[in-house]
């Protein structure tokens, strides 16, 4: 008997506190009409996904909620694939993507009837870079890279005529970044074949600096990093131009944006679903993501979009009316 | 409670050591035990230093009023982050105090030993206090979507939380319980009182200090833990303060984990600062639990 009482206590708590869930939930919803011209822009925005698109997300709001203190966005990092997977159960109202949605993630937004649109926002470049007084690396195969970083080569491939018969018997010395970084999961999936397979060899920074600092101190190093801050060092390093089928591709703004330096550049999207587009917050956001694209991606160090990429980007926000 | 019993049980062996038979065996065990003690002290006091020497630059008012910043890393703070955890950790505690105390008050002083179903959830307790963190971040996810909530909320983080700490607290509970004498719970039902006025005004009041005690060490776990927020899709950049069970919120452990993987150094000094504002946090709790601890220890 006494237990029952106190189950009924415990009960009323339970249903007090989930009461009060339902009060706070109030707030989520957007406030603000914003029909009128000038009437200050309300809500919430969230948007989830790709850890490398977050920061460009990241500094596109931060730069919309000056001037629209109202609006709160926030960002998560799930990488690409969980934050699809809550884009299209409806749990987010824009998926950072640095790939286009897979197949099977289209059924799923399909089963849930989430309708999306694929803006692209930005590229993605990375770069190899060696010594400047370096003479034979000028231009490296994908299949010379990994011979190069797969995990294999750990503590065996020490000599660069081991990666090619033509190069000199001079010792390697190889920087990169650590592996927390999204850089380092792009560069080992593209070139490895899988996410964070790496050799360990290597010396591992997450400070770019460092790598720049060890690869122009000696003459048989070689690392990699994200290309703008090749581009913030261009006078202290060399770019190793890369073979991924097509010949020898030197990096480039321009080669990034139209696709042939493979595979090492990538175009970044947001999708962003049909339904938030009636939310004038959502549109304003969105509109001013690629209007201010060029000084977002400088913030967040990627390849602005080319006017061509960008025309594409405005008709493909122009699709969702 | 677990950790005071097992450390006076170590301790056994070591002053038979050191009175008794003093051999070269035991002797050598005993230098291993210190030189293992030594090691662990020396790798803490490293890692503080190294955090302290990189962060000691962002230790400023600016990391207390100001939101985390994508543009300004230099001017970033980590306001949304604090308040998120506080938040967080209140509305665990609402959560998971009650209802462990229940659930260890009817363990202890109302199940029967042969209640087979007692009997399954003390065996089921004892095991989840060994399950990993992310498990019950999968838990919380898979709850959340059940009902329709969205996971990144805090009232969903702090389920998550909540379900971590609980057999902590379930069993820390029982053993306060368990150390309260026997006579106590026979005196007051001999003069009257029914089992639920003992245990409200007896057996309870007087377990106080283990139950403060192995509860506010398991909610300064809850708040250290990243694994199962993250995978309840943590928030990374946050610019606004958490305002209800249904707001989105970060913590501190997702945002030192989000700005120490990033490449500009004035993160990974935000990083260094903000762990230091979490290891204050938690010592700071910490030592609630012993003030409490001592004070009902020796007022009674």
């Amino acid at each position: 008997m006494k237990i029952q009482r106190f189950g009924q206590v415990a009960a009323a708590a339970l249903a007090g506190s989930l009461a009060l869930a339902a009060c706070g939930g109030q707030q989520s919803t957007p406030s603000g009409s914003g029909s009128g011209s000038g009437a200050a822009l309300t809500g919430s925005i969230v948007s989830d996904g790709s850890s490398t698109v977050g920061p460009l997300t990241s500094a596109a709001a931060e730069l919309f909620m000056t001037e629209n203190s109202g609006v709160k966005i926030s960002v998560g990092t799930s990488g690409t694939g969980g934050g699809f997977k809550k884009f299209c159960a409806g749990q987010s109202g824009m998926s950072n993507a640095s790939r286009p949605i897979k197949d099977e993630e289209k059924e799923l937004c399909a089963k849930n009837g989430v309708e999306f649109q694929e803006i692209i926002v930005a590229n993605d470049a990375l770069t190899v870079v060696v010594n400047k007084e370096n003479t034979f690396l000028t231009c490296l195969t994908v299949d010379e890279l990994k011979k190069l970083w797969e995990p294999g080569a750990t503590g065996k491939v020490t000599t660069w005529d081991q990666v090619n018969a033509k190069f000199p018997a001079e010792p390697i010395k190889l920087y990169g970044p650590g592996t927390d970084s999204g850089t380092f999961d792009y560069f080992t999936k593209e070139i490895n074949g899988e996410e964070g397979a790496s050799r360990t060899d290597y010396s591992p920074s997450e400070d770019d600096n460092v790598i720049v600092q060890g690869v122009s101190g000696d003459k048989n190093a070689l690392g990699y990093f994200g290309f703008t801050y090749f581009e913030e060092n261009v006078d202290k390093l060399k770019a190793v131009a890369v073979d991924g089928g097509g010949g020898c591709v030197v990096p480039s703004s321009d080669a990034a944006r139209d696709g042939s330096y493979k595979p090492l550049a990538r175009p970044l999207f947001v999708y962003v679903a049909k339904k938030e587009w009636a939310k004038p917050e959502f549109k304003a956001f969105v509109n001013f993501y690629i209007d201010n694209q060029a000084k977002i991606a400088e913030a967040a160090r990627y390849i602005p979009l080319s006017g061509e990429q960008e025309k594409t980007a405005k008709s493909e926000i122009a699709s969702l009316g | 409670m677990a950790t005071t019993t097992a450390e006076s049980a170590s301790t056994a062996p070591l002053q038979a050591a050191a009175h008794g038979d003093r051999d070269s065996r035991s002797l050598v065990f005993l230098g291993l035990l210190w030189g293992s003690l030594a090691f662990g002290i020396f790798a803490l006091g490293v890692l503080l230093v190294n955090t302290f020497i990189e962060g000691s630059g962002r230790l400023d008012l600016m990391l207390f009023v100001n939101y985390t910043s994508q543009l300004f890393p230099g001017k970033a703070g980590a306001r949304a982050a604090i308040l998120g955890s506080l938040m967080v950790i209140v509305v665990t505690a609402l959560l998971a105090v009650p209802l462990g105390v229940a659930a260890a008050s009817y363990l202890e002083e109302f199940a029967s030993r042969e209640n087979r179903f007692a009997r399954f959830v003390e065996l089921n307790v004892q095991n989840l206090a060994a399950v990993p963190a992310i498990i019950y971040g999968m838990l919380a996810a898979g709850l959340a979507v059940t009902v329709g909530l969205p996971r990144n909320t805090v009232l969903v983080g702090a389920i998550a939380l909540a379900l971590l700490i609980l057999p902590v607290i379930i069993v820390s509970t029982r053993e306060a319980l368990r150390a309260v004498p026997r006579e106590i719970r026979q005196g007051s039902l001999a003069l009257g009182a029914t089992p639920m006025q003992t245990l409200t005004r007896q057996t309870l009041p007087a377990a106080i200090p283990g139950i403060a005690t192995g509860t506010i060490l398991a909610l300064s776990r809850a708040m250290g833990e990243a694994a199962p927020l993250l995978l309840l899709g943590g928030l990374v950049f946050v610019t606004y303060d958490p305002n209800g069970l249904l707001s989105g919120f970060t913590t501190m452990p997702i945002q030192i984990f989000d700005w120490a993987g990033r490449s500009q150094i004035a993160f990974r000094e935000l990083a260094a600062a903000a762990s230091m504002v979490l290891l204050v946090l938690v010592l700071a709790m910490n030592a609630v639990a012993i003030i409490i601890r001592n004070k009902f220890t020796t007022s009674r």
